[in-house]
């Protein structure tokens, strides 16, 4: 293992600066602000609610639907409003990585709405609003088995690297992001995208996995940090 | 959609008869507001505005584009707005909403017509480059009044708009994102709202006191208290008197707001 | 083992005990460990855990009182919202009988009724009634909506919190189970008594509660703190049914005047009152004394001209409470982290 530092200075298992803030809107029943880097995240959740899509639910259980959107002045190019192919990949995808957690088996035939805007963009994006989807989804006390949390690994000059800025995905050879239920270590997202060794991705996964449990320790602080008392 | 309970619309219409409101404030009183600019590093120009718990983000990104052929020398601004879903269990995803539209085009004409960004200095070459203007809108927390918070937003993401030069050298645009300029505005502008309940015209109005409301009025108002844009909104008529005292009423709190920017 | 203690703030996924411990409601078990499902308190009683919830969405439960607002008038029930994801119905049968009668005359689109969940379906979709006393429709006063997790703070011990405000305030309140509260009295009582109930809402999770809201209405209303008394505890327990009495009365009161005019109704009504099921708790010996006090805490109210100032002052406190402030990076610093909000 190489002592290299990276562009912007991090070591190679070093996660960049966070923050996490709950309950952060006064008409969402569960809300969320995040930022990691240059990213910054707003999520609102609602539900579980009525819905009038009745081909979407389910009678035994309420499900979730995700949309993921991107600021049109969230990146360097103005972006069209709007939903793309790129964002609606992303949206189903989330919803995936929450799924797996939720337990609302007592709300048959409701819908959980999940709101993920990406106000400014470096890079991780799609971690980066899973991760707060979830704070949200807590916010909104919806029940849970585990708090969801993503975080990326990749390889960037033949290294394997935690949490890629934006300059280094541009540049990058691969981008394995992951979301994980912290307590279990259970998978609940994964995408792999460039070339990797099967030892590179094993190392990847590993390190993506202790970037998970360390943004998780951040998840819980700003929840405890929002409802304590003291 | 939501129906309003007829106790709640008995309620707010009797305290506002009486000159009183949920909230405490006066009939002609802003909520607390609050303006932060340059919060969205990728953006040329940005600001986030609170007023009261409704939230708005502007973020201003300019490109370079060809005038529209009846002003070659112009610069372009372009408003768009995104009711986003997150901002409100009633708002829905997809393409913009007519409400959302129109929030757009009034907050734009505040913008345009008050003629306070000096578009010809957004002409890099005449007749082929200009600056266009993308103003976009994201409300993200609805509590009432958008408008007067949009335009808030809109003019102090505006003011800290800064552009790179771009110059032409043998007949190509070079931008120099090194060298920027502040985007020349030579006024400021606000906008008022208000809502008709009961006979009384009522200013910053909250969610509940717009959805019990029998009709809206934007004014716009610039520094020096010209009117610059209006739109009357809602299903019911105003008097002569109501729009005359509301537009009375604007030009004394448009100043108040100017004086955030 | 177990890991927390009663009245710990716990979060999704974390474990609170091992497996000699029972999973209550908040709570899972998986891999042998009780863990939690909610964000909410620890309630230990015994071996058998519970994590009572900061927030919920209201789901109906066979024999609980909710408020519900029309929404729409059908061939033979009306479409209640109930503030849950579930809305209910409300058969005409349930009102009129065997009786065929035109439902928008009695109730229509927009009006608040207090109603009984008489029964929930496999899709919990519910079927409410208004056969009980006090049952039927809320002519004026105000809704004030709360988490409805939150309602048994409210109520506080025995009514303790509720008997309190009503008190304080001389407004008719009724809880609804489903988080909806209604307040009538004076204009600026009413709202008095929302932002109380916000401030509740905000501090549900606070001890010294009681103390705390006492004070800020013999602020509001008397112009000095009160004598100090001793302090009521937080219980977690959902209490009993809260006393409605006076406000009871007063609606049937009301319904009878309303009625009298309207012939038909009477007969359906009067049936309904005297089928009344005893359920109502009832406190003898307070309407007297609660009228007497009224007329004075008028008064008084209305020479406080800072009244409203106390208002906005609770509003604000509430807001702060809940801290809806994102803070954002500052651009031209760009990996700086600031909190500026706390």
């Amino acid at each position: 293992m190489s002592e290299m530092i990276r562009e912007d200075g991090r070591k190679f298992n070093e996660l960049r600066p966070i923050k996490i803030e709950a309950g952060v809107l006064e008409r969402a029943d569960g809300s969320a602000y995040l930022e990691v880097g240059g990213n910054k995240i707003l999520v609102a959740v609602y539900g579980p609610r009525e819905s009038y899509i009745r081909r979407l639910l389910e009678p035994n259980t309420g499900v979730i639907r995700c949309r993921y959107n991107m600021a049109p002045f969230s990146v360097d190019d103005r972006k069209r409003p709007g939903p793309d192919r790129r964002s609606s990949e992303i949206s189903k995808i989330t919803a995936d990585a929450l799924r797996p957690a939720l337990m609302l088996e007592n709300y048959p035939r409701s819908m959980v709405d999940v709101y993920i805007e990406v106000i400014e963009a470096e890079g991780g994006t799609r971690c980066a609003g899973i991760t707060a989807a979830s704070v949200a989804l807590v916010d909104a006390g919806v029940p849970m088995k585990d708090i969801v949390v993503g975080c990326a690994a990749g390889k960037v000059n033949d290294e394997v690297v935690l949490d890629l800025s934006e300059v280094e995905d541009k540049e990058g050879q691969a981008d394995v992001p992951i979301a994980i239920m912290p307590r279990t270590g259970e998978i609940t997202l994964l995408q792999s995208d460039g070339d990797l060794t099967e030892e590179e991705f094993q190392k990847a996964i590993d390190l993506a996995m202790e970037g998970c449990m360390q943004v998780s320790e951040l998840q819980k602080e700003a929840l405890m940090k929002k409802y304590s008392t003291e | 959609m939501d129906i309003v309970p007829e106790i709640t619309r008995e309620s707010i219409a009797s305290l506002i008869s009486n000159d009183k409101r949920e909230d405490g404030r006066a009939l002609d009183e802003y909520r607390d507001i609050s303006i932060e600019t340059d919060v969205i590093s990728k953006a040329e120009g940005s600001a986030r505005v609170k007023l009261g718990g409704t939230q708005v983000i502007v973020g201003v990104k300019p490109q370079l584009g060809s005038p529209f052929p009846d002003t070659p020398d112009l610069g372009v601004l372009m408003t768009n707005c995104e009711m986003l879903p997150m901002a409100d269990p009633n708002f829905e995803p997809g393409p913009p909403s007519e409400d959302s539209i129109e929030l757009a085009r009034v907050v734009d004409r505040g913008i345009r017509e008050s003629e306070l960004v000096e578009l010809d200095k957004l002409c890099v070459e005449e007749g082929k480059h200009v600056w266009m203007l993308f103003i976009d809108l994201h409300i993200i927390d609805n509590c009432g009044n958008l408008f007067d918070a949009a335009e808030l937003a809109v003019m102090a993401a505006l003011k800290s708009t800064k552009l790179p030069t771009a110059t032409i050298v043998d007949d190509e645009v070079v931008i120099d994102e090194e060298n920027t300029f502040e985007l020349p505005i030579n006024n400021d502008v606000a906008m008022c709202t208000f809502v008709k309940i009961g006979d009384k015209m009522v200013l910053d109005p909250t969610l509940s006191e717009e959805r019990v409301a029998s009709a809206r009025l934007n004014v716009g108002v610039t520094r020096e208290g010209r009117i610059c844009a209006m739109q009357k909104g809602g299903q019911q008529p105003l008097t002569k008197d109501d729009i005359f005292a509301a537009v009375n009423t604007a030009i004394s709190k448009t100043k108040e707001l100017i004086e955030y920017l | 083992m177990i890991y927390v203690e009663d009245k710990n703030l716990v979060i999704p996924g974390q474990i609170l005990a091992d497996e000699e411990y029972y999973p209550g409601r908040g709570t899972f078990k998986e891999d042998g460990k009780v863990c939690s499902s909610l964000i909410g308190l620890v309630s230990l009683r015994n071996k058998k855990i519970r994590v009572i919830p900061l927030k919920s969405k209201y789901v109906p439960k066979k024999g609980d009182v909710v408020i519900g607002k029309i929404n729409d008038v059908r061939f033979s029930m009306w479409d209640v919202n109930i503030n849950s994801p579930y809305s209910g119905i409300l058969p005409a049968f349930e009102v009129f009988g065997r009786d065929k009668k035109e439902l928008s005359k009695v109730y229509d689109v927009g009006d608040v009724l207090f109603l009984r969940v008489i029964d929930v379906d496999e899709v919990k979709k519910a079927k409410l009634g208004l056969k009980g006393r006090g049952l039927g429709k809320f002519k004026g006063g105000i809704i004030v909506d709360i988490s409805p997790t939150k309602v048994p703070r409210l109520i506080g011990k025995k009514g303790s919190m509720i008997n309190m405000i009503k008190n304080k305030t001389n407004c008719k309140i009724v809880v609804g189970q489903n988080g909806l509260v209604w307040v009538k009295g004076d204009e600026d009582m009413e709202q008095l008594t929302r932002e109380i109930i916000h401030t509740i809402e905000a501090e549900a999770h606070t001890s010294g509660l009681t103390n705390k809201i006492k004070n800020k209405l013999c602020l509001a209303i008397d112009g000095e703190l009160p004598v100090e008394e001793t302090e009521e505890e937080f219980v977690l327990e959902k209490p009993k049914l809260q006393n409605f009495k006076e406000e009871l009365e007063q609606e049937e009161r009301e319904k009878a005047e309303a009625e009298a005019q309207d012939e038909e109704e009477v007969e359906a009504e009067v049936e309904e009152e005297t089928e009344a099921e005893a359920e109502v708790q009832e406190e003898a010996g307070e309407d007297g004394e609660a009228e007497e006090a009224e007329a004075e805490e008028k008064e008084d109210a209305e020479d406080k001209p800072n009244f409203y100032d106390v208002i906005k002052e609770l509003k604000k406190k509430s807001q702060s409470k809940k801290d809806k402030n994102i803070s954002y990076s500052d651009n031209s610093n760009n990996n700086s982290f600031i909190l500026n909000n706390r």
